[in-house]
């Protein structure tokens, strides 16, 4: 595979504050702006610009965007400003086709539709409820980050709670699952509140499908001493919209793995941060996707190490065909002044197939402290060249076969850290359903 | 038996600077069981001749014909020529991340005969013969070709060919970069394929040293795209002795 971009690995320098704007050898793609969207915004392009040049050095001041420590967080849509398209935050994302998302409140847009249905899978100690907004426990693991968000968050009318209690060891085998089912295309709003408990272990699958406009916020409340495992897959109709927020909060001595899966749907933006509530925790964050002709699947990750040794690891992958296919991957690790002895490391692969397709991949690594143990990130972006095709044909391989050879392995890495048989099974599956689509 | 025949072949590829012709007129046949050397000096056309057998994109047929037993091996896609019994041992052996060598033997073998190989004798075969091959087991679990050295490239190239069992092989200069023990394993595997499978050869190099172990029965010498001089394996000899500087003398121009 031909690596158009090379891997860095850092050592944090002494107390220094370090924006990683960019790294070395970065595509030419991942350091443009998008131009998806139009230069009229107030920020401008100053942020932007700032930030993809990386000659913003730990800047901060009357620059919003530069720290993502700086940015925004707030319950209240009013607390947002209206998106430009030009914001750090929204410079990938074509918001044509957020199909209003981006402007409930605004002309009378809302986002009044209903939210998918609910159907759920469960071993008998897991326990999962429909709430009201008033439950206490909304809102203890989350925050929205953005208009979008902030706005589901105003705008939904019930909460599904899962629960896994005190101590339950659930297996790779006893999953959890909610299928959300689409309920149409009137934008609507969704929120699910995923609760390990202390000591609790488990699987909870969020299974996303059908058709909608959706802007969602996932809370994952992860308590002291759990291992939860959280598996959000985007598996949706051609012509749907889905924003996705999830916020990981992950206490002492706590495990969290949790997996993106973008496969179809005509915009998915999904945005998972974590955060950490006590010391000795570990967050994985794995993600796979798969952007065919016109899909437009953004991934943004945040990492926020506020805690001491704490570790996180983010392994990204991503397959690209077709003309339109386009992958975002963003990933902020933040590793604050007494976030020390973090361990962290985070990458990104993308494979393009095909011409027309294109990938942005930008890691930001921002370190406060120097008392760490390690901090890495890596993007590389490759094409499954001529050469390679070439190579397998040449030993009898037909093209098909050769570029699901290729693609399967590519993503393989990540469909085995699922580590629940079923859905392993599944994302091969799927994989090889996207292969035929276009092949 | 079969045959492999190339008659009056011409090949180009395009350059920055055009179209750029590469071959001009090459006919050459090859009998199942016969090692034919390509023997030449850089530059004229003894690597696009194996790459235009095994049908690379960037090269253009402009006339002449390659066929096997009649077939005609240009008409088919570059799976087909292998399935057909081509093999096509590369230079340079790419990288394929995510795909491990057993499977990709494995996909190759299913693919060649078309049907999968039975699981415990393939097994079997490909152990022994990536021990012939003084090849290390743990490199059925790397990915194709990445992070082997120029060696271990070239010493998978004849694994597959082992293994895949053409009828016709164009060994690619596979002796370049080889020290001289890599280069006796390497030719013990070609020969084994000779003796064994009655493979059909081009031996494609620019030294004389692999036909100490692998022996020619016809030699070419190729000069600016076409077939300056052939004979039987005294010819190497002779080139080993004098060099190409003879035939540069009478063909300058694109050396």
């Amino acid at each position: 595979m031909t690596e158009l971009t090379e891997e860095k690995v850092m050592d944090a320098p002494d107390g220094q504050v370090w924006s990683q704007g960019f790294i070395k050898g970065m595509t030419e793609e991942g350091e443009q702006l998008s131009e998806i969207n139009p230069a009229s915004g107030p920020l401008g392009g100053s942020a932007a610009n700032a930030h993809s040049h990386g000659d913003s050095h730990g800047g901060g001041v009357g620059i919003p965007d530069s720290s993502r420590a700086g940015r925004l967080t707030s319950y209240k849509l009013a607390d947002f400003p209206l998106i430009t398209g030009r914001e750090e935050d929204w410079r990938f994302t074509p918001l044509k086709r957020l199909r209003g998302l981006d402007r409930v409140g605004v002309k009378g847009q809302g986002l009044d539709g209903d939210a998918p249905a609910v159907e759920v899978t469960k071993p008998d100690a897991v326990t999962v409820e429909t709430v009201g907004r008033d439950d206490a426990r909304i809102g203890t693991a989350g925050i929205p980050e953005d208009r979008v968000a902030a706005a589901a968050w105003e705008n939904f009318k019930e909460a599904t709670v899962v629960t896994l209690p005190a101590e339950y060891q659930g297996t790779v085998e006893d999953v959890t699952t909610l299928t959300l089912t689409g309920a149409g295309v009137t934008p609507a709003a969704a929120h699910i509140f995923v609760h390990a408990k202390k000591f609790a272990s488990g699987v909870v699958v969020l299974d996303h499908r059908g058709t909608a406009v959706l802007s969602e916020n996932v809370e994952i409340l992860v308590e002291d001493g759990a291992n939860l495992t959280v598996v959000s897959i985007q598996d949706w109709n051609d012509d749907t919209v889905h924003a996705s927020a999830q916020h990981i909060k992950v206490g002492r001595d706590a495990k969290v793995k949790h997996v993106v899966i973008n496969l179809g749907g005509s915009l998915l933006r999904t945005t998972p941060s974590a955060r950490y509530a006590g010391t000795g925790s570990e967050v994985e964050m794995y993600g796979l996707y798969f952007a065919d002709a016109g899909q437009h699947l953004e991934q943004r990750l945040f990492v926020d190490h506020s805690t001491n040794n704490c570790k996180s690891r983010v392994t990204y992958k991503g397959a690209l065909q077709g003309e339109g296919a386009h992958a975002v991957w963003i990933g902020d690790v933040l590793i604050r002044k007494e976030a020390e002895g973090t361990d962290t490391y985070e990458m990104n692969r993308n494979l393009i197939l095909t011409q027309g397709a294109r990938a942005d991949s930008v890691p930001n690594l921002e370190i406060e402290t120097g008392l760490i143990e390690g901090a890495g990130h890596a993007s590389a972006t490759g094409r499954f060249d001529d050469e390679q095709l070439f190579y397998l044909q040449a030993r009898g391989i037909p093209e098909d076969v050769a570029r699901r050879l290729v693609v399967r392995g590519f993503l393989n890495e990540v469909i085995q850290h699922i580590k629940v048989p079923a859905l392993e099974e599944r994302m091969r599956d799927a994989v090889e359903r996207e292969l035929a689509a276009t092949a | 038996m079969s045959t492999l025949e190339i008659k009056d072949l011409h090949v180009s590829i395009v350059t920055e600077q055009g179209v750029k012709p590469i071959l001009k007129g090459v006919s050459l046949t090859i009998k199942t069981g016969e090692t034919h050397a390509i023997m030449g000096p850089n530059g004229s056309g003894k690597s696009t001749l194996a790459s235009t057998i095994a049908g690379h994109p960037r090269y253009t047929v402009d006339s002449g014909s390659i066929t096997l037993d009649g077939e005609d091996v240009l008409a088919m896609t570059v799976d087909q020529r292998a399935r057909a019994g081509l093999f096509l041992a590369m230079q340079y052996p790419v990288e394929i991340p995510g795909v491990t060598m057993t499977n990709f033997l494995r996909t190759a073998k299913t693919a060649i005969d078309g049907e999968a190989p039975k699981l415990r004798t393939w097994t079997k075969d490909v152990k022994a013969a990536m021990s012939q091959l003084r090849i290390e087991p743990e490199f059925a679990e790397r990915n194709v070709n990445e992070g082997f050295s120029g060696g271990e490239k070239k010493r998978h190239e004849i694994l597959q060919l082992e293994l895949l069992k053409p009828k016709f092989a164009v060994l690619d200069e596979t002796d370049s970069g080889l020290d001289v023990d890599a280069l006796k394993v390497v030719s013990e595997g070609v020969n084994r394929a000779i003796e064994t499978g009655g493979l059909g050869t081009i031996l494609i190099t620019h030294y004389t040293r692999i036909l100490r172990y692998i022996k020619p029965d016809f030699v070419h010498v190729f000069v600016d795209g076409n077939i300056a001089e052939q004979g039987g394996p005294e010819l190497a000899d002779r080139l080993e002795e004098e060099g190409y500087d003879r035939y540069l003398a009478q063909a300058p121009a694109t050396a």
